[in-house]
This record gives C-alpha cells, structure tokens and sequence, in this order.
C-alpha cells in the first residue's frame, strides 16, 4: 500500500505545482507556509476553525438521498452533498473562514481577492466582516455584468469591489489583479485564493480546508448504505470543492472519482473551459498545471455558462491525478448544465449553481451506466439563486 | 557575447565616469520593424544594455503602461519566436548587449533547452525572468550557463538580508534590483528604505547593481544612481516611445548618465 503524501516540500504534485512568483511575493509565500503548518498543528487553532464551521457556516451539511432523480434513472442511488446549504451558498466558505482565522493569526489585517462567480468574494467579504478584516475583491467586467446580485452583496458586507477590464473581463484577469494589488501590499495584506490554484502552499491549504467536504461524506454514506461509494462526482474550475471531497477518498481505489470540467460550448468550438480535457501544461499564476493556451504560450480565454468554472488553468494537483489516472476528467456543454439546472430543481425541488450543474449533468449520464444497488455521489457545490437572473434570459431568449 | 558582453559594455560606461542607463522597450510595440532602429538610438542616446520585452497575456509583475504595449504587441501578432529570428537577422551589426525580459511560460511552452540554443544563435546576452525565484530556476540555469547567456537575478525590498545575499552571489551580468514594493511604473517618489537597501546589495554584489521599478526622471535616476551603479528605465521610455517623443527619450538618458548632472 502507497500512501498518499502530495504535495512535497518543494509544493509539487509529481511534477506539477511549485511556486512561480516575483521575488516580491517570495517571502509572504514562505511565511504563509509557516504560519499554516503552525496552526493546523495547534489545537487551538483547529478548534477555533471546528467553532466557526459548525456555528457560523452551518457544518456539518446533510448528504442527502436524492430519491427523485435516482427512482427516475433507474440505477444506481444518487446523494448529494449539500454544500449549497453552507452560509453564503457555496463550499467557498470552508476554505474564507480558515484562511481569514489564519490572517488574523498572522497579524495581518487586510484581505485581498478575487473573484469569479462571486461566490469567493462574497465568501470571504462574509467572513472580513464577521473577524473585522478589511476587504478588497477584484471581479472581471463581465463578471460582474453576469452577477450583479453579488456584487451588492459584497458591498453590503463592507467589501470594496474593484472592476477588471483586462484581458477578457473575467476570472483570470481577476487573479492578474488580485496578484498585482498583493506584490504592492503584502506586507499588511494577506491573499485568500479562492481556489486550489495559485503557488504552493495555496493548492494545499485550499484542498485542506475544503477536505471537510470528503470526511463528512466519507462518514454519512457509510452510516446510511453501510460502504463507501462506487463512484464520486464534482465540477472542477480551479477544483476545489472536487479537489475536497476528492481527497479523502484517494487511496480508497475503488472508489471512482469523476472532475467535471466546463465545456461551454462544445470542446470542438475552442469556447470551452475544459483545461485538462483539451489544454496543455505551463505555468499560470504561480503553478505549473495544465492550462488553455495558444502555440506561444499565451493564455486563451476560457468560455463558460457559468462564471465559476470560466477559468483557463487548474488545480495542480487534479494536473496529478489525471496524468496518473487516478481522476477521469470529463466535460459537460452549457446547454447540458442547462437542462441538469432545471432537471434537479423540478426533481428534487433544489435548484443548483449552475457550477454544480455540471456535476449533476454528468453524474445523471454516468447514472445511466450504473447498477441498481450502486451508490453515486454528486458534491452539490453551490445553490442556485445567483444564476436564476441568468438562466431566466437565456430560457426567454431562446 | 553574453556575460563578457554585458561585462564589458558596462565596464566602458563607468570607465567613461558614466551612470549605467538600461532602457526598456517592449518587442514589437509599434511592429517589430522598428526595433533595429530604436536598439540603434537607445544606444546612441548612451544605453549601456538594452532590455527587450517579450509580450505575455497575463504580467502580473507589470503595471498599466507596459501591460497596455505587451497588448498592442500581441495585437500586432508578435511571439517569442519572431522577436528571436528578428535579433538575428541585425545581430552582426548590432554593438549593444539585448537582455530579454520574459515571463516563464513562453519560455516553458517553446521550450528550455531550444529557447537559450536560439538566444545563443540570435546574440541575446542576458536573461531576465521576473516570475522565477531562485527555489524554481534549476531548470533552466543549466541551459543558460550551458549557452553562456548571462542569467540576470531580480532582488526585491521584501527579501531577508540572505536571499539578498545570496541572490548577489547567483546573478550574472549585473544585479536588478527592484526599487519598489510594486509592479512595474512611472512613480515620483521612492520609499525612504531604498537607499539601506541598494547600498546592501553594492556590499555584496561582485557585479553592477541597477535599481528599477517606479524609475521615471532624471532625479530619481540621478538619486538612485548615489547608493547603485545605475537604474533601469521601463514604462516611462515606452510611454515616451508610444507618444512619440523621442526626444524626451534622448534628454532623460543624456541627463541620467552624466555624471556632471547638478540635482535640481
Ligand atoms: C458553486 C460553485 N461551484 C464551483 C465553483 C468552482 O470552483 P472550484 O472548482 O474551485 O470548486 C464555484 C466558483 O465560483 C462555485 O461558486
């Protein structure tokens, strides 16, 4: 038996990850590494963190037995990890309440990020003003067109929202900015990524946090089907709420993990953002991972239904675990997260990101593929409320 | 060629009682047609090097100026490939030593090892990439050394005095010497801490040391240039490039090396 030890002190996942950064950035990476290795080793801090999850964000979420759609398809029995049930919505949460406990550890007292969908701002504009950080979020242009709703909340929560017009107005541009605005305060400034991206040691502070997803859902599906399950489903932009619930179950080999990428519309198209279904490996952000870039080495913009999965690089770690096969990595159009979106909130009466409508849109196929007396899990990344101004115009429109 | 180039053109310039002047200009801001000629004036207006900027879609060490040329560049269709077969085709007549400044993954996507084989065959001499810190750069130290192109290391005020060290001890060429806790542009003043900063890096530095970042005016050249051995000029010379105005481009590098220049 291997265990599983990634990343390794370098901040590599087999050969991806690693920290490529300015010199600038190089000691505030260092000392993060410190001071998160300090605390998940005290007690006390580990405590502080069980606190905040149970009480403020509302821990642990149920995993609940989709009955709806699992008598409808016919097969395998389908739970689904209610991560939209957390505080704010979303599984972003988990990974802003550790990292602003571990900024207020640090001494410092400002907050940078980015965002996309703006559940990440939203998430860690929620927790700056529960523990009194000051809070800046950069969004894209368009992103901030697509979630006006998230911005307001930001705002109302204290945060300033700084527009990007770079680039293609989106997630990445919001990273680029979120960077630069950090290399020119990071001596009071602490950077809460929002996702398993980023240099070391954020993809492993990020996959800690959010491995509360898998250690829950490793312990409800044993106390209601008695084993652990066959198969293991989760929408993957950066890769972070796939990146913790896939976690705990990595050495448990027969249990099958599935990372669903956005194919927007439609991998042919070249307007996707399926990264490790069609990119190629580089280095974005600090990491080396897969990425969607052209012929030179200049990163394309990725297209997306959904501003959370509208990301052109990935998690290293997921780089790892589909160059050793240990995830499969699919994709899902915006046109089938569409369908899933509307599926599961007439199914089930819970309307979905449309993030996690990916998840849902493959796990209904790999359903089909199932048996009876199989047991899949979707990771329910997110509710829906954000998107419903969205998917309203795109339904009259067509 | 490389190292010695370098080494050599700045030994002149200080023979010559001169401050070390490193303009930046951006690849093929303004089509890559021009960039013989504008290597030509930068070195005529006294330019000890040159720094070359190879356009990339994501440089977050870059401020707005040199963000919006790296745009109107790619807009332009240039790639590190073009910029490379371009050095080469003038390098024979070329007498002033081109560093180029690119981030990782252009490099990394076109690949090491032919990437400082195809700087060697272009005449590049020096190379600096501000988004590799010292833990990541093995892999292509090797290349660079193996080629004799001289790898030029970036210090930054954030640094311990032991990085600082032992980046002194690493670079080659000269030292680049961020001035600024900031990305790259104009500013008019510089944090009071600078000066204990580049002073430190001349204690410990076999090679030049140059402050850049945030360098804008002759002032600030000629008041840095007291504590290193010279700066290097970004955003404001591609500002001034982009307005055209040439001359101001002239004035700023005349007024920045001359060792006779009287703070105003
Ligand atoms: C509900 C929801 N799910 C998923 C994601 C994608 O992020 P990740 O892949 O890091 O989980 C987002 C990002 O904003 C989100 O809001």
């Amino acid at each position: 038996m291997t265990t599983y030890t990634m990343p390794n002190e370098t901040g590599r996942y087999g050969n991806f990850g690693g920290r490529f950064v300015p010199e600038l950035l190089m000691p505030a990476v260092i000392e993060l590494e410190k001071a998160y290795e300090e605390a998940i080793n005290d007690p006390k801090f580990i405590e502080e963190l069980n606190y905040y999850l149970k009480q403020y964000v509302g821990r642990e979420t149920p995993l609940y037995y989709a009955e709806g759609i699992s008598k409808k398809i016919g097969g395998p029995d389908i739970f689904l990890k209610r991560e939209d049930l957390n505080h704010t919505g979303a599984h972003k949460i988990n990974n802003t309440i550790g990292q602003a406990l571990l900024t207020r550890r640090m001494g410092k007292k400002k907050i940078v990020a980015e965002t996309g969908a703006g559940q990440h701002g939203v998430a860690t504009a929620t927790v700056c003003a529960l523990l009194g950080l000051e809070c800046v979020v950069f969004m894209g242009e368009e992103d901030i067109r697509r979630q006006k709703l998230n911005v307001f909340r930001m705002e109302l929560l204290g945060a300033e929202v700084c527009s990007v017009s770079q680039g293609s107005g989106t997630l990445k541009d919001a990273v680029n900015e979120a960077l630069r605005y950090w290399v020119s305060h990071v001596n009071d400034t602490h950077y809460i990524l929002g996702s398993v991206v980023g240099p070391h040691p954020f993809p492993k502070i990020v996959r800690d946090l959010q491995a509360v997803i898998g250690k829950e859902t490793k312990q409800q599906i044993v106390e209601q089907t008695g084993e652990l399950p066959d198969a293991v489903v989760a929408c993957v932009g950066g890769g972070s709420n796939a990146m913790g619930m896939f976690y705990p179950f990595i050495e448990d080999k027969d249990v099958k993990l599935f990372g669903v990428e956005a194919g927007g519309a439609g991998l042919e198209t070249n307007k996707h953002a399926a990264t490790l279904s069609s990119g190629n490996i580089g280095v974005l952000h600090g990491t080396l991972t897969h990425l969607l870039q052209d012929n030179h080495g200049q990163i394309e913009e990725a297209f997306s239904i959904s501003a959370g999965l509208d990301y052109p690089g990935v998690g290293p770690e997921h780089s790892h675990l589909h160059d050793s096969n240990r995830v499969t990595y699919t994709s899902i159009t915006d046109d089938e997260a569409l369908e899933a979106f509307q599926f599961l909130s007439k199914s089930e009466g819970i309307i979905p990101a449309l993030e996690s409508a990916h998840a849902v849109a493959y796990a209904l196929k790999l359903a089909k593929e199932m048996k009876q007396g199989e047991t899949l899990v979707i990771c329910l990344s997110g509710r829906g409320d954000k998107d419903v101004e969205q998917v309203k115009s795109l339904l009259e429109g067509k | 060629m490389g190292k010695e180039r370098i080494e050599n053109a700045f030994l002149e310039k200080q023979s010559a009682n001169e401050n070390l002047f490193v303009p930046y200009i951006m690849a093929g801001d303004g089509g890559l047609e021009i960039l013989e000629k504008r290597i030509e004036f930068l070195k005529k207006c006294g330019a000890a090097a040159i720094e070359l900027g190879i356009p990339f879609s994501d440089p977050v060490a870059d401020g707005p100026t040199i963000q919006e040329a790296g745009i109107r560049a790619l807009e332009n269709g240039t790639t590190l490939t073009a910029v490379l077969e371009k050095l080469n085709s003038f390098q024979e007549k070329r007498t002033v030593p081109i560093i180029l400044m690119t981030y990782l993954n252009p490099i990394y996507v076109y690949g090491v090892e032919k990437f400082a084989s195809d700087c060697r065959e272009a005449g590049v001499d020096g190379i600096i990439i501000p988004d590799l810190p010292m833990e990541e750069e093995a892999f292509i130290a090797e290349s660079l050394k193996a080629h004799s192109i001289a790898f030029i290391r970036l210090a930054a005020m954030t640094s311990p005095i032991e990085r600082l060290v032992e980046l002194a001890n690493r670079t080659e060429g000269f030292l680049y010497a961020v001035a600024v806790t900031g990305t790259t542009g104009a500013r008019t003043v510089h944090e009071e801490n600078v000066k204990a900063y580049l002073q430190l890096l001349k204690e410990n530095s076999s090679v030049p040391v140059l402050a850049g970042f945030g360098v804008s005016s002759v002032q600030q050249a000629q008041d840095l240039g007291t504590y290193c051995d010279g700066v290097i000029v970004g955003s404001k010379i591609v500002e001034l490039f982009y307005n055209g105005k040439t001359e101001e481009v002239k004035s700023l590098i005349k007024g920045s090396i001359s060792n006779e220049y009287i703070l105003g």
